[in-house]
């Protein structure tokens, strides 16, 4: 073989160079013309079944669907098998896609639109005492409720939290003898479905104390929070590269020493996250509350005084109240805790982004 | 030939400090703290229900009758005693039908629902949207269940009153889809729907997880040889993702079991087999506690606990078999 | 040292006579971007069939970066941009026209890391690229023997094409992984370090396969090894970055190249002065 590769090449990067381009990316055009056919689609989707018996969103939704299958079917009928498989196959996921997230976004632009009405200045200081569930919004309030809360999620971090992070420890810094079983049971706890944790501390300690109570319904809570908490800090725990520990044996340092001065303070970030996300977890639980503290119509700040109101309660009993007012007490009610969730699971993103810029 | 003698190894021991004994004490005492308490619960779970399966045996999985002839003690009055023979009859029959019809019905819509949704998530959203979608579905798998009880009732039985009179007219011969009385609206189907938005972004985050975790150089291996997206996902996510997808699905599947409050909202509890899914009967273990264990005579908390302690062990078994896949299929740290 | 073609199909390279349509590879002042990161300068480049060129150069050169333009895998990182063209037999595998998957299949590739499809099975995986690509093939059986023995792999798993792809050694793997590259008949055969996460005797072995592969196909070969480089190639291309983007430094045939070459930069990385 004589040819050879041609010597060339700008060895002088100042020469000019060219524009950057994608010729695969489709043009600007093509992307119009499809978002316009998108639209148009949804208009006659729309106009198709405004007569028939299907005009409400789940036909536009369907003949919606078909437009497109028609549309992907004709324009690939001269091509190949390949290319017709392709383009289906992009309708078909996408479609399931959209209707995966539809029930979502209707349930927060529901609770947003219905609940947003009874926020008034004074919600979070009004109980429901002397307002009855079918007065007008703007009496009473459910700040028993949100306090209510407050103060069983209190309860239930205060046990769980440390609790969790000693198991997460004991799961990977001591190894103990009991790890198996210690791993196991907090496995399994994670699978207490929320009512028995409710029946469970109904029959114990509602029972013994006679009377409905928030620390019962804190204790139950707290049940079902110390699994999630106990798996968070075992798997930050984990994170930490064993490295870091040897450098602090090498140091000289004891294990406690190790442990407290060099591990957790790694993961101080991590570990808060492990307690939010157990509050998430729990502060929209209804199931143990209805066993264990009720509902009531004022403040209390007792938790050991009888029965105290939570969100989940609160909206439960406005729900099953049944007339007009109640029920947009019980949206609102959600949509306070709706936030309260977003918020909690927001800051902990924040929290573990924070360690992972690290 | 010189022998050379391997010397036998030393055994290696570690003295723990004081201090360090100290605090692998407390840490210990924490992480028993933690078995103890499960351990009681367990325990007592099977105590207080052990009078219940001792009276009706297996009558009790089996049964369809409810009813209990004593009182609330809480409430004042004084306990019918816990005569063998006071009329009670206890039995969950129906309801673990119930609960496998509803769990099944969420699961039939959940599982293409989520795998399609996870598949599009990752490789067909446009990348400015995937973000966004991702945040979006983990904040959707927080949502209480209450209040996916409150938007079953108001906004989305409408829509499942149509499916289901749809289904039953025109598949009303088939036994499932026929019905007594049409009442779609309190029907398993429809709470089966509801149950599956609530259970789809669990899977769908679960699988979304796992098909992010398939070897780039696999797909791209797919490309180089000339195949398009499908066959990609066809020849290698797929494949790959097969039992981290499929922990999901029993993830999704132990939560359905368990759900209280939104089966609680909308199902009337009938106990009666049925599986006529469009027929306003059904009802679930959970919602079934939580219904009747207000005004429950202590034979009848008796019954509860032992109601609890079979839907613990169902969740159990379904949660566990999820736990070992993940755990078999995750890189460790 | 004859010039390389510069411009368009219709001219003709005399190929031991014959002046035919040129078949084979060809890039012109081709540039790569990721997002505003130059990352390759104007390399132009011949790779005439049924030859062996190997690029070298120290890492970060932007070789990989530039194999990957020549069969449209460039484009798969978001954030990609490119200029210029590569032409396979006079055309542009960039034209709109074109499918980028029937490019793939002219233009074929091994990677560095052998990646047998581990959900398949041996024969599974040689015939997955027919599969892939919805080729009509009838001679299955026929296909699988043929190339596998090209890769030098079929007498070793002749009795046992039903094992998994993951059970073979690492050198087997990406013979594997070859075989499955010739399945669906490329012109072009582009090898990323194919070796280098392999044992010297795997490698020499593979090298062979190189050499024999060459008398049908044209091989482009990205590798740091330079005596592999001396060994397998015919032709030569050398990379070199000054911290900006990589560009060309020299390309001339492999004799030139390690005995004699025109730039001083390609004496000294040759020689092992650095890199």
């Amino acid at each position: 073989m004589s040819n050879v590769a041609a010597l060339t090449g700008s060895t002088n990067p100042e020469s000019t160079v060219p524009t950057p381009q994608r010729p695969w990316a489709g043009r600007r055009s093509e992307r119009l013309i499809t978002f316009a056919r998108l639209v148009v689609f949804g208009v006659l989707a729309i106009g198709l079944t405004v007569v028939t018996p299907l005009a409400d969103v789940d036909g536009w939704a369907v003949a919606f669907l078909i437009l497109n299958f028609a549309w992907v079917i004709g324009i690939t009928s001269r091509l190949g098998t390949k290319e017709r498989r392709n383009a289906i196959a992009r309708v078909v996921v996408t479609a399931l896609g959209v209707v995966a997230f539809v029930p979502w976004l209707s349930i927060f632009a529901t609770v947003l639109w219905r609940g947003y009405r009874g926020l008034y200045p004074g919600y979070f200081v009004g109980d429901m005492r002397v307002t009855t569930p079918d007065d007008e919004l703007n009496l009473g309030g459910a700040g028993h409720a949100v306090v209510g809360t407050l103060i069983m999620v209190a309860i239930a971090t205060l046990i769980t939290l440390p609790l969790g992070i000693l198991c997460g420890i004991y799961l990977t810094e001591v190894r103990g003898r009991l790890t198996f079983l210690v791993r196991l049971f907090v496995q399994s706890m994670a699978g207490v479905p929320s009512v028995v944790a409710g029946l469970f501390i109904f029959t114990t300690v509602v029972r013994s104390m006679e009377k409905y109570s928030g620390l019962a319904g804190g204790l139950a809570l707290a049940v079902l929070m110390l699994p999630t908490v106990s798996r968070t800090a075992e798997e930050v725990l984990k994170l930490v590269p064993d490295d870091l520990r040897s450098a602090g044996y090498a140091l000289g340092a004891r294990q406690w020493r190790t442990a407290i001065m060099v591990v957790l303070p790694t993961v101080r970030a991590g570990l808060i996250t492990a307690g939010i996300l157990g509050v998430a977890r729990v502060v929209g639980e209804t199931a143990p509350l209805l066993l264990t503290s009720l509902n009531t119509n004022g403040f209390v700040w007792n938790p050991v005084g009888g029965t105290l109101a939570s969100l989940p309660t609160y909206i439960f009993a406005m729900f099953n109240y049944g007339t007009e007012y109640s029920v947009a007490r019980a949206w609102t009610g959600s949509l306070v805790l709706l936030s309260i969730v977003s918020a909690l699971f927001f800051l902990a993103r924040r929290l573990g982004q924070r360690k992972n810029q690290k | 030939m010189t022998t050379v003698e391997t010397p036998t190894p030393r055994k290696m021991t570690v003295i723990y400090s004081r201090a360090d004994k100290v605090f692998r004490g407390i840490v210990t005492a924490g992480a028993l703290t933690s078995l103890v308490a499960l351990g009681i619960i367990a325990g007592f779970l099977i105590l207080r229900s052990s009078g219940t399966f001792r009276e009706f045996g297996f009558n009790f999985l089996t049964g369809t009758e409810w009813f209990s002839a004593g009182e609330d003690p809480l409430g004042g009055a004084t306990a019918a005693a816990d005569e063998a023979n006071d009329g009670s009859i206890f039995s969950i029959g129906p309801m673990i039908v119930g609960s496998v019809v509803v769990a099944s019905i969420a699961l039939l819509f959940a599982v293409p629902l989520s795998i399609g949704g996870a598949l599009y998530i990752e490789f067909f959203a446009p990348r400015f949207i995937y973000r966004p979608l991702v945040i979006l579905l983990d904040l959707a798998a927080a949502i209480p269940s209450l209040i996916f009880g409150l938007w079953g009732v108001e906004i989305f039985t409408s829509f499942g009153v149509r499916w289901a009179t749809f289904l039953n007219d025109r598949l009303g011969f088939i036994p499932i889809f026929s019905v007594e009385f049409e009442n779609f609206g309190r029907s398993p189907f429809v709470a089966g729907c509801v149950l599956a938005a609530l259970v789809v972004p669990i899977t769908t985050s679960v699988a979304r997880e796992v098909y992010s975790r398939t070897p780039r150089d696999l797909i791209d291996t797919c490309y180089a040889l000339g195949g398009t997206k499908l066959g990609a996902i066809r020849s290698v996510v797929l494949p790959y993702g097969k039992s981290g997808v499929f922990a999901g699905i029993m993830l999704g599947l132990g939560r359905a079991l368990g759900e209280t409050v939104a089966i609680y909202l909308m199902l009337n509890l009938v106990f009666k087999y049925s599986f006529n899914i469009l027929d306003s009967t059904g009802g679930n273990v959970a919602s079934m506690i939580a219904l009747k264990f207000g005004e429950a005579s202590d034979k009848e908390i008796s019954a509860l606990m032992a109601s609890g302690l079979v839907l613990f062990v169902i969740t159990l078994i379904v949660n566990t078999i999820a736990s070992s896949i993940i755990q078999r299929t995750t890189p460790r740290a | 040292m004859t010039q390389g073609t510069t411009s368009s199909s219709a001219e003709s390279t005399s190929v031991g006579g014959t002046a035919l349509e040129f078949r084979g590879l060809e890039t012109k002042a081709v540039h790569a971007w990721f997002g505003k990161h130059h990352a390759l300068a104007g390399v132009s480049l011949t790779f005439p069939e049924r030859t062996v060129t190997g690029l070298i150069g120290p890492s970060g050169c932007g070789k990989s970066t530039f194999i990957r333009l020549l069969n449209r895998m460039h484009e798969f990182i978001p954030t990609a941009a490119m200029a210029g063209s590569v032409l396979l037999n006079g055309k542009d595998i960039y034209d709109p026209s074109e499918d980028p998957a029937m490019i793939r299949l002219k233009v074929g590739m091994v990677f560095q890391k052998p990646n047998p499809f581990p959900a398949m099975t041996i024969r599974e995986n040689v015939l997955a690229g027919i599969k892939l690509a919805h080729l009509k093939r009838d001679n299955h059986d026929e296909i699988v023997e043929k190339c596998l023995t090209r890769a030098g792999l079929w007498n070793e798993v002749k009795d046992r094409l039903d094992a998994s792809g993951g059970s073979l050694s690492g050198g087997q793997q990406q013979r594997l992984c070859i075989a499955r590259s010739l399945a669906v008949e490329p012109q072009v055969l582009l090898m990323d370090e194919p070796c280098s996460a392999l044992d010297p005797g795997s490698t020499l072995r593979i090298e062979e396969t190189i050499k024999e592969l060459a008398e049908k196909i044209t091989i482009v070969i990205v590798t740091h090894n330079m005596q592999q480089a001396s060994r397998v190639s015919d032709h030569c291309a050398f990379f070199l970055t000054d911290g900006g983007p990589g560009y060309l430094v020299e390309a001339d045939s492999t004799r030139k190249m390690f005995t004699n070459p025109s730039d001083s930069r390609t004496a000294d990385y040759v020689q092992g002065k650095f890199g």
